[in-house]
Order: C-alpha cells, then structure tokens, then sequence
C-alpha cells in the first residue's frame, strides 16, 4: 500500500480514485484504534502547524478536525472570519498568503464559495483540506460516511445507497455520490424535484421522485438536513409538507429494509427529516458517524502531511 | 507610408460582404476616403499579396471604463486594443460611473476620444436614468449628443411598462436599443449557466430561461411597436430559435454573439478559473453549436466581444465573489477565424459580415463597406497564419482573458482609420 496517496490537498473525491479512496479508509481504521487505546494521542504531526481557517461557521467538523489535530500532535491555530481580517477586506488569497508566510504546513479551510480551497491549493504550497466549500463538496463528511457503511456492511460494491434531502444545495451529496459510485455502489437520490437535480442521472445516479421508491430495497438511507438558510426561493411549500412526503417517520419506515442503515449528516431537525425515534433507534448509525469522523480526519491530515513538497516532512 | 492622405493598396484579396465581393482587387485611399484606384493622385502603392483586406470591422459591444474605472481600462487604452485586433470602430456602453444617461457624459466621452482614441468610438446612451430600469433617460437629448444607440447594458429593465415606453419613445427618435436580456429573480446569485457542471460543481446557477423571457418580451414589443430591439450577446439554443422566428415574421430583431459564446462551454468552470465567469454565462456544447447554425443562417448578424476588462485584484478572488466579464477586443478576430472560418462553418464572406455590415445596419451606420466616398476604414488580415494567443502583448489594460496560450489561426495585421495606419505589423 506504501506510497498511493500522492496528494498534498484534499479537495474532493471526484478528484481521487477508487484506490486512493480506498488507502483513506484503510488508514482511518489504524488511527480509530488509536482512539480507543488509553493514551489517545500519537506524534505523527509533531511538530507541524495547522490552521484551521473557517471562513463559514461550523461546529461538528471543525471540533472533529481540532480533536484529529490534537491526537496527531500538532500545532493548532484556529481562525475564524468573524475575528480574521477578511472582516475587515482582506482577501482570502492575502490571508491564506500571511498564514503560509508563519512557516504552516496545512490549512484547513470551510468556506461558503464553492471551489476556494482549489484556489488556495493551486496557490499555496501549504496542504489543503476541504472541510466544506459551498455546495460543491465536503470530502471528509463522505469518507465518515462510506468509512461507516464498510465497517458496518462489510463493502461497499453493490450496495444500494439512498441519498434523501435537499441534494441541490448539499455539498455531503455531491461528495456521497462520487464516492459511492467510484466504489461500485448503486445511488438513488429522492426528495422535493426542485431539490433533486435530473443532470445526476447523467453520471448513473437514479432519481426518485417518491419517497417509498428510494426506500424499498436500500441498504444505507442518508437523510440530509433540510437547510433553512440555504432555502433563497421557495423549492417546496413548507416544512410540514416535507415532513409529511419526504419525512422518515413509523409510516414510511414500513419499506425499509430492517437491517437497512439509517444516516445523517447533522444536525438533525428532529421530527422534520425523520422522528426522534428512529434517530435514536437501533437502526441509526448517527453517532457512529461522528466518532468515526475523527478517525477519517486523523487520515487525511496525516496523509496529506506526508506529500508536502519542499519542507522537512522528517520526525 | 502611413501618413500620405493618398495611396493604393494593392495585390489583397478584398472581401466586402456589403456588395457581394470577394477578389483581388485595388482599393485607393484618397484624403480619408475610399477611391476609385485609377482617380488617386500620386503612385505609391502598398503592396498586400497574401492578405486579405475587408471594411474596417466594428465591435459594437464595448466596456472602456471611462470615466469611472480607469484602473482596468481607459478610451486610450481600449481603443488602442481595438486597433491592435482589427477594429476601425467601437460602441461604448454606457455602464461608467457614473453611467452616461446623460449629454454631459455622451459630450466628455466624445472630446476624450478626440484627444486620446485611435480609432471610433461610438457612444451608446443609458436607456434609463442611472441604468436602474425606473425612469426614462432623456433619449432626445442623448440622440442629439451624439449617441447611436440605447441601452442598460449590465442591466435589463425588469418593469414591462416601462420597457413599452423606452421602445416606443425611441421609435420617434429612429434610435435603435441594444438590450441585455435577463430576469432578475430568477438569475440571481448565479455565477454560471444552470445545467450539468452547475450540479457537479454545486454553484448556484443562471437557467437560459432567464435569458429567453426578456427576449421573447422584446419581440413582443418589438411587434406591437415596430421599432428595433438588438439582442445582446445571444448564448442559449432556446434564444436563437425565439429571435430566428421573430425575423421569419418580419419582426425588427437582431442579434449578436459574442467570440466566448462560441468557442467556450460551461465545462470549462470545473478548474474555478475566473477568467471564465461572464454574464450571460458560458452555456452548454449544443447552445455553442445552436449559436454558430443562428450565425451560418443569418439568424445572428453580428460578432461582438462585450469587451469588460476587470483588474487582476477583482479577478483573483473566490468564483462566487468574482466579477462577471472578460476582455475581448485583441482575442474576437483570432478566436473566431480559428472557430468559425478555419472550422469550416462559415465562408470567409459570412464571417466579415458580422463584423462589418451586420453591425452597420443595425446601428444604422455609413460604414461597414468599402464603397468608393465612404470613411477609408479598413481591417487587412493573415487568415493564415498561426499563433498562441499572449496577454502579456495586449494594449488592454487588463488580462482578463480564458484565451491566454491559445493556439489559433489568422489575425489583424494592419487597421485603417480615415485613411490612417493605427496599427501597423506590415514591412514599412
């Protein structure tokens, strides 16, 4: 496996291959034993300085990158826009630009356009890490995501994924589907029709227009949280009236297989994408997500770090 | 050579799409005119075997950013660009800062390009006061400042009634309007066409739709009024087929499409390179190809570059936070004669029309010809010859350009203004 990841960015898995995807996965399952020894901490980046610069607020995935960050050994500065100098106009290649110049090895960037953190990639010698730009992509939500069907269901090839949700505004979606499909699984996307763009079935995603169709016959169902701050026009009439067609609930869990998977991203509206008992019930791997994020993140960074052209990479 | 008042150009293959010709012919220039070759006094001629020399070409879509913007471009600037790629004229749109809806501002453009411009400008009014789509400029008054046409470019009036009454005033005024067609809600906070990339990429996008219902209102009222309406850089299928349709009908409609439309699609934003942002965006492969059949079958009569030079500070920013626009001026001519003419879809006389007499006759201009007495304006051309494209070379104050490092085919070698060399790369 010595020397797959080349890689001194993660910026989606459109960009990666089945492989590299693959030596991601395999890698986080080492540092998620790391998590469950008692000393939960290895020097794999001692000595580096991360930023994590997030320019669009965050909670889960930026305390998951800190966490991952901490239990690798490296130096963290955390910046935010509210308190950075792109409040006062400073752009974000001059920002990202002073950050190099205090000698950091990666930046972890959120950001709310899509395709920033190509642009500082392609700019920067520092590594990139998407931890969410815009709607475009958001890899390391993807990798937790596939990461905890493997573990769970064994592969990944030939399983039938069902992505439920807002998928026109979901950078989780659009990197879910690249990953499943460069897996080998079979995606259906479902939801409100002014949500689920039709240009997915060109690269060999279903579409469904009913809930019960991209039930029936899942093995993992993904429910994306319905964003009320992305909503600029009306896709669809009202929450109450997605809860009742699109909602998970008792009535619609009749076509789910019962050892079918039951994900989401979070932050969960409870009772809007699906009720609060089959969020905690047996079939939900909600918090399992969560813990296995830590251990993708810890991955990504240490693979990242490790392709770095031009510094001193040694321990 | 270039400062005789009368001379003969000889040994060109002249192509004048205005009067159906296409042979090698001599053409005398006598004190800023056209002339019969036999009646020109004296004997130099300037010999241009291998070239091919047309009427001066014209850009009727044009940003020279002054006043307002001068850190991108300027009328010295701009005009020099437009030299440099073969243009003997250019329509100014009126978007400065502060726009020019006014005869204060057509007067000052007007005397900055006496002084500073080296070839025509051609000022175009704001249609509406301050270009906010609310109140109608003084259109008379613009007419007699000097202006040649009417327009909110950048901006489209969203308010039907309003866009009655402009069309109708300027009918009276025989001023043609040059309209940009876009409805405002449903383009909003797009940055690139609403189709396949936009759902790979995940960016917010501009649906054709929003293009085509302002065109299909145009043609409405270009009907009930039987006035003029341009349409401004065309870019969707759907928009080709409502104004090819319009002009079946004997509607007055034209249209134009811009060098970008026609060699880009939206695959190229994939890389989220600025360069590539433009409004109306870049649209899919089969609108590419929709505008290039509206171009062979006339439905288009005009190439225009919608020139918009932006500063390198303004470009180097996030997609969604980048401004819309590219330069256009040096990039028209090569880009097209590679994608039009050296392709195959047009003969080297449907594309000379588009730069010339297509412009001419919506704008209602006394050029775009080489008949004898008219302005010696003359673009002469190596259909032939193969370069890369080098922004670093450009006039233009900005490089706001997809095409840097471009490989094309054919370019302006010389441009003519009133009988004068502005741009000069022959022997001499």
């Amino acid at each position: 496996m010595e020397g797959i990841w080349k890689k001194k960015d993660l910026l989606s898995l459109y960009d990666l291959s089945p492989e590299e995807i693959t030596y991601i996965l395999d890698t986080a399952e080492e540092f998620k034993k790391v998590s469950q020894r008692k000393v939960k901490k290895v020097p794999a980046l001692r000595g580096k300085t991360v930023v994590n610069l997030f320019v669009e607020p965050s909670t889960r995935t930026r305390m998951s990158f800190e966490l991952a960050e901490q239990r690798l050994s490296a130096d963290i500065i955390n910046i935010s826009a509210e308190t950075s100098s792109l409040k006062k106009g400073e752009t974000l290649l001059d920002t990202a630009k002073n950050i190099e110049a205090l000698q950091v090895d990666l930046i972890v960037i959120r950001h709310s356009a899509a395709g920033a953190p190509n642009f500082l990639a392609k700019r920067l010698k520092a590594g990139i890490l998407n931890a969410g730009d815009g709607s475009h992509s958001h890899p390391t939500q993807a990798l937790l995501d596939i990461f905890t069907i493997r573990e769970k269901k064994g592969k990944i090839k030939g399983l039938n994924v069902s992505i439920v949700g807002d998928i026109l505004h979901s950078r989780v979606a659009r990197s879910n589907i690249w990953g499943l499909l460069k897996l080998g699984a079979n995606v259906t996307i479902a939801g409100p029709s002014t949500l689920v763009p039709r240009e997915f079935t060109q690269i060999g995603v279903r579409v469904c227009d009913n809930l019960r169709d991209a039930l029936e016959g899942a093995d993992v169902i993904n429910l994306l949280r319905i964003q009320h701050e992305r909503q600029q026009a009306s896709y669809f009439p009202s929450i109450s009236e997605y809860t009742n067609i699109f909602g998970l609930n008792k009535e619609s869990m009749r076509y789910v297989k019962p050892d079918a998977l039951i994900m989401h991203p979070g932050p969960i509206n409870r009772g809007v994408e699906l009720d609060s008992s089959i969020a905690d019930g047996p079939q939900s791997v909600i918090l399992e997500q969560v813990t296995n994020g830590l251990a993708i993140r810890m991955a990504a960074l240490f693979l990242v770090a490790g392709c770095l052209k031009g510094r001193d990479t040694s321990q | 050579m270039t400062e005789k008042s009368s001379y003969i150009l000889t040994g060109a293959r002249v192509v004048d799409p205005s009067r159906g010709i296409d042979e090698i012919m001599d053409i005398g220039i006598e004190n800023g005119k056209i002339a019969n070759p036999s009646e020109v006094k004296g004997s130099e001629k300037i010999d241009l075997s291998g070239l091919v020399l047309a009427p001066g070409f014209i850009d009727m879509h044009v940003h020279l950013r002054q006043p307002g913007n001068t850190a991108s471009e300027t009328i010295r600037t701009g005009t020099m660009a437009a030299a440099a790629g073969g243009f003997t004229a250019v329509v100014a749109m009126p978007n400065t800062n502060p726009p020019a809806d006014n005869a204060g501002s057509i007067e000052y453009i007007r005397r900055q390009s006496v002084l500073e411009a080296v070839v025509k400008v051609h000022p175009c009014g704001s249609m509406t006061k301050g270009q906010q789509g609310q109140e109608m400029s003084g259109i008379g008054t613009l007419k007699r400042a000097g202006v040649v046409a009417i327009s909110d470019d950048g901006k489209c009036i969203q308010n039907h009634e309003i866009m009655l009454h402009v069309v109708e005033y300027s009918k009276s005024f025989n001023i043609p309007i040059l309209d940009h067609c876009e409805d405002d809600i449903l383009a909003s906070h797009g940055v690139m066409h609403e189709g396949y990339w936009s759902t790979l990429l995940g960016m917010k996008g501009i649906s054709p739709a929003s293009e085509e219902l302002m065109i299909a209102r145009d043609i409405i009222l270009a009907r009930m009024v039987e006035w003029k309406i341009h349409i401004q850089h065309l870019s969707s299928r759907n928009s080709v087929e409502l104004i090819r349709n319009a002009r079946k009908e004997g509607i007055m409609v034209t249209a134009e499409v811009t060098p970008h439309h026609i060699a880009l699609t939206d695959e190229n934003i994939k890389h989220f390179d600025t360069n590539y942002k433009m409004n109306p965006p870049l649209r899919s492969e089969e609108d590419r190809k929709a505008l290039i059949k509206g171009l062979k079958d006339g439905t288009i009569t005009v190439i225009a570059s919608d020139h918009a030079p932006h500063t390198e500070t303004e470009k180097l920013v996030e997609f969604d936070y980048a401004p819309f626009g590219i330069i256009g001026l040096e990039t028209s001519v090569p880009v097209c004669f590679t994608e039009l003419y050296h392709s195959g879809d047009l003969s080297l006389s449907e594309l000379i029309s588009k730069y010339t007499i297509g412009p001419a006759r919506v704008l209602g201009l006394d050029s775009g010809t080489l008949e004898e007495g008219k302005d010696a304006d003359i673009t002469i051309l190596d259909i032939d010859i193969e370069h890369n494209i080098d922004a670093s070379n450009f006039y233009s104050k900005s490089r706001n350009t997809p095409f840097d490092g471009l490989k094309v085919k054919g370019k302006a070698v010389a441009t003519i203004v009133n009988g004068k060399f502005v741009f000069n790369t022959l022997m001499g």
